[in-house]
């Protein structure tokens, strides 16, 4: 098998693009030309994918990019078992996102850009997991972060998805000021950005101390930025305004994902950046933003009551699990959770859009007993459920444990009590959102005062809480398409429960790879792994049951009886106050953009309008006055600056001959 | 007579030829305009892919005795012209913009048309003169003829404070060339050599105080043209209030006469003293780049928005050869000669899809708009296109030129690619506030009517957004042209 095949792994999806993009506008054939791209794309990696349970070296292949000097950034591709699985990973969803999206966004007006948008992504995220030159990634990295940018701001009329499509892209740009600095460093440490040079050039004590740090740190705060880990996870919950399949394949299973994989990608970097006293600085750094991310975020999603922002405030808090499984230093323990959370939570973002579809609503408190209406949709938000509470023997529990026990065995007490108490806060929360959605009575969708107004131009407002299919109107550009079917839930068409179904295979199994030691096996050429695999820990995996069943079941005491949580929600009141307002940082952060940027700009516009430019009116003034003495032999004003100006510069000339010396000098 | 010559020498006459033209018929003025620097732009591309960038040097070189006055000492110009690697891709980008320029006037000039296409023409040869010009004295010539159709365009076919912005424009010009006469006068009048041959006065040796005075003397012109802060201000007025097409040429192609002239006269006659005063170039380009990134953020007019963000992105041309010349390395020079091409078609793009809006809503005014998107989804996807590649996006050419700078002034001056870099996050900034003000969130229903760009209008639009993409994707295609060129400046300082 040749390595050139991987060209058209990218270009699959890119061609789809400009087709769509350039000549398909506006036809819905563009969703069938995405979604065979990709699948293609699909089969094309799993060659690559299973030849690497054999085969020790990379596939590579390179074509020219940047050239100056002697100086050389090409697209060199490189997929070693680390890429194959994100290959994996990153075509197998976004191909069963593409299917769904065929039902979900049917009717839509923007139906072919959507599809556009989705093809531009899954070439831009191929290319960053392809790339093995540093600037390729940093390349692929702002691509995907556009593509994000796209599809959150996908329904552009609507100010709130303005607003996140905005947020998400500006937020994720702070952190990839680092990354370019981190470029930045080791290009002038190391004379390359290639990757395995890179990492070669690390092990062997070339690059100095403090450009491996500022460069780790810098590729971190990247993937803070990417990754939503605190205190860059801001965007991520807004980016919920984007329609659900988005959700699920960009902001659940592999954009956010990607932050995980830098790390993961240039490991040896983060080992070899000691502090003073050759403590693992960088190391340690990522395993604390994580685990602090981890329960913050969980913490926050105990609370919510739309169900996507439930979902994307544990996908912020399980990214944190994986950021804390790098930092503790098993590259493996991150991207084995890495892999299976892709596939529950693509399995959650993807049943919460079937709700959605089926309920009119994303707001919890207006659904309830829907398992009925919905089984198939129920079974596979329960298995996702069981999966992210990480139940034996569904696919989070095998990675979640690994890293609780590699935090215990290789980071120290607190790092392991942080994973357990995370632990315990998302099967409770997982259990809290499983009642409200699918168990006791339907509630329905309240009346709310914003339907009736929403979908005409001039007002398309669409009142506080904004499902994807909750308004009511007629079809507007840049806006959700009005839902039709406010009344009794009902299940999904096929076209969109075969992907649930497709993906309940994976959440359930995935999590077996790791028998045996079979993924660590996998990845054992992967620059940064190192040793056997780890035997699995009983005494801690029993521990972890206990901890995730107890959660379940306070989740179901709770909501099983009406009263009991808003009873326990009133006895921690500030609390309760505190997570819902998610700790009041949107509002900081607001505060201090406007206090440095926004009024710091009007200053700033003031001292130049006024200050610099007043100088420089002033001098004119000056002449001006100045040449009063010679209006009588001057009419119009430009012809007397000239005049002035040649005089000046007959002035000035010969006020340099004095100075330096007579016309011809030595 | 040379290929260089009927190049630069075509709009003039094209200009005689509108003088000629019956009174009236405005189309017929717009046609012939356009084939004329159609065929010019022919020819620059001819120049452009002819030109042996493996032999390098300058090539196409005409030199004709102009001015001889026997006078003590002789005074001798000569018509020398020539282009090597750095120039070729500015007389590429000069005839490109002055083509789209006439497409972009289309439907926006409707008064004095044939007046106004003269003074285009005329513009054109006067850009391209001071790109082909090897005698000092010739290149001051044209840099010179360049103000007076600038000044009428501004002054006669603009808007707001017109005149204002106008007599600004030449007057702060004219400042700057002041003491880059002196500072020409000085180097010849000292030199053993009666000529104004750039390179013949790059050989000659003149005392270092005298030396140090030459060079600040041009660099004030130059300063003042790029610009650099606190030299501005005279570019949001004369850039904010000329007519759309005037814009595109002053953003696209007449603030790359201060940028070449570091280039070509700086860096070749005065290497000592550019490597000399890096550290005060690199200070005044972080300065210029952060101070015009926070001024641009808060701009309630689109087009000075855009207008404003050139000095910040003027400012990474400045760190890149500040910082090249100190680090002796070509990727930052480099970086900052793409600079200054990639900021021509992105910033000439940007005024370009203002201009649409402008005339189809006429206001410019932030404010005034929202979620246009809906009505004109061919100028928001050009004008986020635009954006993105101001905001430096990958696959777009800005990116290229940006990652260049800073990984060439990081090797001396860690610190100011490190702020580079935050001015990078400022330009997403304004870019985005703004973009997410003006074509997102509901259409405010006082542009239910508001039409898409016209095809005459989609012309310069698509042509732009097309060579963004291929610099952005195939950096090489400029890269190494204006690495030949850049082979023996960078001898000279010694790397």
């Amino acid at each position: 098998m040749t390595a050139d095949l991987a060209w058209l792994i990218l270009f699959l999806p890119l061609l789809a693009f400009l087709l769509n993009a350039l000549v398909l506008r506006g036809r819905a054939i563009a969703a069938l030309i995405s979604t065979v791209a990709i699948g293609a794309s699909f089969l094309l990696s799993l060659p690559f994918f299973f030849a690497l349970f054999t085969r020790s070296e990379p596939f590579r292949t390179a074509a020219p990019f940047i050239q100056v000097g002697q100086v050389a950034f090409p697209f060199t591709i490189q997929i070693d078992a680390l890429t194959a699985v994100m290959l994996v990973v990153v075509t197998g969803v976004s191909l069963l996102v593409h299917i769904f999206s065929i039902g979900y966004m049917a009717g839509d007006p923007g139906y072919s850009r959507y599809f556009s948008y989705l093809s531009l992504f899954s070439m831009s995220m191929l290319g960053l997991v392809l790339a093995q030159d540093l600037v390729l990634v940093y390349v692929g990295w702002e691509l995907v972060g556009l593509s994000s940018f796209l599809l959150v701001g996908f329904w552009y009329a609507k100010p709130s998805a303005a607003d996140a499509a905005k947020k998400a892209f500006i937020t994720t740009r702070i952190g990839d000021f680092g990354f370019a600095v981190a470029l930045m460093a080791l290009f002038v440490a190391a004379g390359t950005t290639d990757i395995p040079r890179l990492i070669a050039a690390a092990e062997a004590n070339q690059i100095a101390a403090g450009a491996l740090l500022i460069a780790a740190l810098g590729l971190f705060a990247g993937a803070v930025g990417k990754s939503a880990q605190f205190p860059l996870h801001v965007w991520l919950p807004d980016a919920m305004e984007g329609p659900t399949p988005v959700s699920a394949l960009i902001h659940a299973a592999t954009m956010v994902a990607a932050g995980v994989y830098l790390v993961a990608r240039t490991f040896p970097l983060f080992e070899a950046a000691t502090g003073v006293g050759g403590v693992p600085a960088a190391l340690t750094v990522v395993a604390w933003i994580g685990a602090f991310t981890a329960i913050f975020a969980a913490t926050i999603a105990l609370v919510q009551t739309d169900i996507k922002k439930v979902l994307a405030y544990s996908t912020i808090s399980q990214l944190g699990y994986m950021m804390l499984g790098l930092g503790v230093g098993s590259l493996v323990a991150g991207i084995f959770h890495l892999f299976t959370h892709a596939f529950f939570k693509a399995l959650l973002f993807l049943s919460s859009g079937s709700v959605i579809h089926g309920a009119g609503t994303q707001d919890m408190r207006e659904m309830g007993g829907l398992r009925r209406a919905m089984p198939i949709t129920f079974a596979a938000f329960g298995i996702g459920a069981l999966a992210l509470a990480g139940v034996f023997p569904f696919a989070g529990f095998w990675s979640k444990d690994e890293i609780i026990a590699e935090s215990l065995l290789h980071g120290n007490v607190v790092l392991f009590l942080i994973g357990e108490v995370t632990a315990f806060l998302t099967a409770f929360y997982i259990m809290r959102l499983m009642m409200l959605t699918f168990f006791g009575e339907h509630r329905g969708v309240a009346e709310h005062a914003g339907h009736q107004a929403a979908g005409t131009p001039a007002s398309p407002a669409i009142g506080n809480h904004s499902a994807d299919h909750g308004s009511h109107g007629e079809l507007v550009p840049g806006m959700p398409v009005p839902a039709h079917h406010a009344g009794a839930p009902h299940e999904s068409p096929l076209v969109m429960t075969l992907p649930l179904i497709i993906l309940m295979v994976p959440a359930t199994i995935a999590g077996l790879w790791a028998l045996g030691g079979g993924f660590h096996d996998y990845l054992h050429n992967v620059p940064g792994v190192h040793g056997a695999a780890p035997p699995i820990n009983l005494p801690i995996a029993a521990l972890s049951t206990v901890v995730a069943l107890g959660g379940l079941a306070t989740g179901w005491f709770l909501y099983a009886a009406p009263g009991r949580a808003a009873a326990v929600a009133r006895a921690f009141g500030p609390v309760t106050t505190l997570l819902e307002r998610k700790y009041y940082l949107d509002e900081l952060y607001e505060a201090g953009i406007n206090l440095l940027f926004m009024r710091g700009s009007q200053a700033l516009g003031w001292f130049d309008g006024t200050i610099v430019d007043g100088v420089v009116n002033g001098v004119a003034a000056l002449f001006a006055g100045l040449s009063d003495v010679l209006r009588r032999w001057q009419t119009g004003r430009v012809q007397y600056y000239g005049v002035f100006l040649a005089l000046g510069a007959v002035l000035l000339f010969v006020v340099s001959l004095v100075w330096t010396g007579g016309l011809i000098g030595r | 007579m040379g290929l260089l010559t009927v190049l630069l020498f075509l709009p003039v006459a094209g200009a005689i030829a509108l003088l000629l033209l019956p009174r009236g018929n405005d189309r017929l003025v717009r046609i012939v305009t356009a084939v004329v620097t159609g065929v010019d732009l022919v020819l620059a591309g001819i120049v452009f892919f002819t030109y042996n960038v493996s032999a390098g040097g300058i090539q196409f070189t005409e030199r004709l005795a102009w001015v001889r006055i026997p006078t003590t000492p002789q005074f001798n110009v000569d018509y020398y012209l020539g282009v090597d690697g750095l120039s070729t891709p500015l007389v590429l980008l000069t005839a490109f913009l002055s083509f789209l320029a006439v497409f972009i006037s289309w439907n926006a000039i409707d008064t004095r048309v044939r007046e106004y296409h003269i003074l285009l023409l005329l513009l054109q040869t006067g850009v391209l003169g001071v790109f082909m010009a090897l005698d000092f004295f010739l290149f001051f010539l044209f840099w010179e003829v360049e103000l007076i159709p600038m000044y009428l365009l501004i002054g006669i076919w603009g808007s707001g404070r017109r005149m204002y912005a106008a007599t600004k424009f030449l007057i702060y010009t004219l400042a700057g060339s002041a003491f880059m006469l002196v500072g020409i006068m000085l180097l010849y009048f000292n030199s053993t050599q009666a000529t104004f041959d750039m390179f013949a006065l790059a050989n000659q040796n003149y005392a270092v105080p005298l030396k140090t005075l030459m060079f600040f003397f041009i660099l004030t012109a130059f300063a003042v043209k790029l610009p650099v802060w606190p030299l501005h201000t005279w570019l949001p007025d004369a850039h904010g209030d000329a007519p759309t097409a005037i814009s595109v040429l002053l953003a696209g192609v007449l603030l790359k006469m201060g940028a070449y002239g570091i280039f070509r006269i700086l860096l070749m006659i005065f290497p000592d003293q550019m490597r000399t005063y890096a550290p005060l170039l690199v200070t005044i380009a972080v300065i210029s780049i952060i101070y015009g990134a926070l001024v641009t953020i808060m701009q309630p007019d689109m087009k000075r928005l855009v207008a404003y963000s050139s000095v910040s992105h003027m400012g990474y041309v400045l760190l890149g050869v500040a910082g090249g010349v100190t680090g002796l390395n070509m990727v930052g020079l480099n970086g900052a000669a793409l600079q200054m091409f990639t900021h021509g078609t992105i910033t000439g793009l940007l005024f370009a899809a203002v201009g649409v809006v402008y005339h189809k809503a006429h206001t410019r005014q932030i404010a005034d708009f929202g979620g246009i998107a809906a009505r004109m989804p061919v100028v928001a996807t050009v004008f986020l296109i635009a954006g993105l590649g101001s905001l430096g996006l990958p696959a777009l050419a800005g990116f290229v030129a940006e990652l260049l700078i800073f990984l060439g002034s990081y090797q001396a001056y860690a610190w100011a690619a490190v702020l580079g870099a935050f001015g990078v996050l400022l330009a997403t900034g304004y870019i985005m506030f703004m973009y997410r003000r003006v074509f997102f969130g509901p259409l405010n229903p006082r542009w239910a009517h508001l039409t898409d760009a016209d095809p005459v209008d989609m012309v310069p639009l698509f042509a732009l957004v097309a060579v963004i993409v291929l610099v952005g994707v195939y950096p090489t295609v400029l890269t190494r042209v204006f690495e030949s060129g850049l082979q023996p400046i960078l001898a000279r300082l010694g790397g």
